[in-house]
């Protein structure tokens, strides 16, 4: 095991003031805006109560009751875990609420009877016009589903039925729980288990909403399915769940973007994705996201303590986790691979940008457990103002998973020298014959790179993203078009004043 | 179009700035191929990195202007966006990004700062397309990554192709012949001469050789020495240099 670390600090005083001016620059969060829709909440606080609640609001069935009341009772039993390399003021956890939903509850054929208020927010989002342009009846457009999660419950869910013609279910996980009980039952809680972690624990009891995504044997899903997820209102902890199940033969894509208003509160995220795949099935799940990361003083921000987990449990088996972190006060996130499956395959693409005071800790884990299993990381970091961004992996073979492969590359980028950039790598292998490579670097945008982009016309910022972009290539290629154009905006804004 | 008047600049930061030019006059008409020779150390890459703006060279005197416009108020990049362009010693590598995405946000940045509407990317790959034929370069090679992997002599006509997308009114080339053999310097040359010479453009040829003056055939040539311009003649006097030696020629002047 190695541990390389990587952090200068030299005219700090000097540059104090200069980081500041810039940072207030940065503050002036694009997507910094509040919208007015009316919530109802549960009272403040967790007890069993307010598990019972969120189940009575969702109408679930008396068995997802006592599995949430489970949950909750473990979840006090547990320790918050303290050993990733990010730091926060204890988080009351009985001062949040834990239950926030549109007031008026409406069911959409279309996105166009969307409420004008949280169209609005997605027109300024940004939101990929292929949704609208579908919806708009215009010819070729590519199709992506959408099931948007606004304030923890699924405010609309279109082509639906399209997706069914192809035996695709594609529900939010409340309705799923009402309508494929037995789906459902067989798979919640398996690859994430209840007492995994502190923060999975808590989700499991208070989970709000989310996504249930099922592609049956020798499927392929007909279009890329789509969620944004937002945080609304105030000091609401967001516990969204996400379940997907991958048939024999069958092949989705599923992509995962998310936003959230300018808030001075800490934010609470604690989401779970459980993802399964069998036999000769492939899953793709791509994140970009780019929740309020706090002002250019460290103050407010989202917490995102997120547990993704696959299990590639079918033989020749494929999960390939993309993301671009960008947003978020405080990230702790480790998207795995559980690679029981002979010949599966594990992959983990990943840009992590953190700006200002931004903290991140994130990476993955490959556990090998399949004969001839494989897996590829490669983790792009880029840090920035004086932030913290730590790559934390572990690729683990099992004492009976031969010729099993990994290659595992983590490179760093820093701007600025206030900020530091970290590569823990674990390495367990109980199996002589796996071949397991670690490369890493780490370098700093170099002043020859920026005057030789800006003498040729690009400004200091432009010239910082067409750098910083180039960095992250090899990542970026592997999401879907219509984030990749994203998620390059992302990079530059998540950047802006971070340089001069 | 470029006048440089009693310029003086250091290096080295404000702890111990070390002084280079001292004291530099020399005035580029439009039209005018102006070739710089020097012995090593006299500040010709100096004069280009100030001229280009580059970060960590200290104006302590003098002034540069062009096209009537005070070169050395402006930032590298509206510099370019004016019409200089600063073809450099050693091109630098930007791994991930393509010579053509690179290009064209560049030039789409001028042609914004300018008021200009951007190229499409139809527009922009018609120019590139142009302009490597030009260079003899291989549209592939405009597909690979700035720089990466390049040869010495890949670099100077890709620096070449560079030029002719961004069309500058005024080209600083510094060492642009160094680490060509005589087929590429041909290229190079000839793309000299087809981008820059026109009767509204100029050139600074910075140069030890004259193998390259055969080719881009200038019309005035200055010895820079110790920080200043000492001798200006027209092309005879590079030949002279080459003859003998900057020792000689300075000894006379």
């Amino acid at each position: 095991m190695t541990d390389l670390q990587t952090r200068s600090q030299s005219d700090v005083a000097e540059t104090d003031v200069e980081a500041r001016e810039a940072a207030a620059k940065a503050a002036d969060y694009e997507h910094g805006w509040s919208s007015d829709i009316e919530t109802e909440f549960a009272e403040k606080g967790l007890t069993e109560d307010t598990v019972r609640f969120i189940s009575g609001k969702k109408n679930e069935p008396e068995w997802m009751l006592e599995w949430r009341l489970k949950a909750f009772r473990l979840w006090q039993t547990m320790e918050e875990p303290d050993w990733a390399k990010v730091g926060y003021p204890k988080i009351d956890y009985q001062d949040a609420y834990y239950y926030a939903a549109p007031k008026k509850k409406i069911e959409l054929g279309s996105l166009d009877e969307l409420d004008p208020e949280i169209k609005r927010i997605y027109d300024k989002l940004g939101i990929p016009l292929g949704e609208q342009e579908v919806l708009a009846g215009v010819k070729g457009a590519k199709k992506v589903a959408v099931d948007a999660v606004f304030d923890s419950v699924s405010v609309a869910t279109s082509f639906r039925e399209e997706l069914l013609r192809a035996g695709v279910i594609f529900l939010s996980i409340s309705e799923a729980i009402r309508e494929y009980p037995d789906l459902v039952r067989k798979w919640l809680g398996r690859i994430v288990p209840v007492r995994d972690n502190y923060f999975a624990a808590l989700n499991c009891a208070v989970f709000s909403d989310g996504t249930f995504v099922y592609v049956p044997e020798g499927v392929r899903c007909p279009m890329e399915l789509s969620t944004y997820f937002r945080i609304n209102a105030e000091n609401t902890g967001q516990f969204e769940r996400t379940l997907i199940i991958a048939e024999k033969g069958s092949y989705v894509s599923y992509l995962e973007g998310c936003t959230a208003p300018m808030r001075d509160e800490n934010q609470l995220h604690a989401a779970v994705v459980e993802l399964v795949a069998m036999d000769d099935a492939e899953i793709k799940y791509s994140t970009v996201q780019n929740w309020y990361p706090g002002n250019a003083d460290g103050v407010g921000g989202i917490y995102n303590f997120v547990t993704k987990r696959a299990l590639c449990q079918g033989d020749r088996s494929k999960v390939s986790w993309t993301q671009v972190e960008t947003g978020s006060a405080v990230t702790w996130k480790y998207p795995s691979c559980v690679l029981n499956g002979e010949d599966s395959v594990g992959e983990f693409y990943s840009v992590a940008v953190t700006n200002n005071f931004q903290q991140a800790d994130t990476g993955t884990k490959m556990i090998h457990n399949g004969k001839n299993s494989r897996s590829t990381i490669i983790s792009k970091g880029i840090s920035a103002g004086k932030s913290s961004n730590t790559y934390r992996g572990l690729v683990r073979v099992g004492p009976t998973a031969s010729n099993v492969r990994n290659f595992t590359q983590c490179d760093s980028l820093l701007l600025g020298d206030q900020c530091g950039a970290h590569t823990v790598p674990y390495i367990e292998v109980k199996n002589p014959s796996a071949q397991i490579e670690h490369e890493a670097t780490t370098s700093k945008i170099s002043d020859e790179q920026l005057f030789y982009a800006m003498q040729r016309g690009l400004g200091e910022e432009e010239a910082v993203a067409l750098i910083v972009n180039g960095f992250a290539k090899d990542v970026l290629k592997e999401l879907p078009m219509e984030f990749a154009v994203e998620a390059q905006k992302l990079l530059a804004i998540s950047l802006e004043g971070s340089v001069g | 179009m470029l006048e440089i008047t009693n310029l003086h600049a250091t290096v080295g930061g404000p702890d111990k700035p070390t002084p280079i030019l001292k004291g530099l006059t020399l005035h580029v008409p439009a039209g005018e191929i102006h070739a710089i020779m020097g012995p090593n150390g006299a500040g010709k890459s100096t004069l280009a990195n100030v001229l280009g703006g580059k970060p960590g060279y200290e104006v302590t005197a003098g002034s540069v202007t062009f096209n009537g416009q005070d070169l050395l108020a402006l930032d590298p990049h509206e510099r370019a966006a004016a019409g200089l362009f600063l073809g450099f010693q050693y091109p630098v590598e930007i791994p991930g990004v393509s010579n053509v995405q690179f290009l064209r946000e560049a030039l789409n940045s001028q042609r914004r700062q300018r008021g200009e509407e951007p190229l499409s990317g139809g527009e922009f790959l018609k120019l590139a397309k142009d302009k490597a034929a030009l260079l003899q370069m291989d549209m592939d090679m405009l597909k690979r990554q700035v720089n990466v992997g390049f040869s010495g002599g890949e670099k100077k006509r890709a620096e070449m192709v560079q030029m002719g997308i961004l069309n500058p009114a005024f080209a600083v080339l510094d060492e642009t012949d160094s680490g060509l053999d005589i087929d590429a310097l041909r290229i190079v040359g000839a793309g000299i001469n087809s981008i820059m010479r026109s009767p509204d453009k100029a050139v600074l040829l910075i140069t030890h050789y004259q193998r390259l003056l055969d080719v881009v055939r200038p019309d005035k040539v200055s010895v820079l020495a110790d920080g200043r311009i000492v001798e200006t003649g027209g092309p005879e006097l590079a030949l002279r240099l080459e003859a003998e030696g900057y020792d000689t020629v300075m000894a006379d002047g």
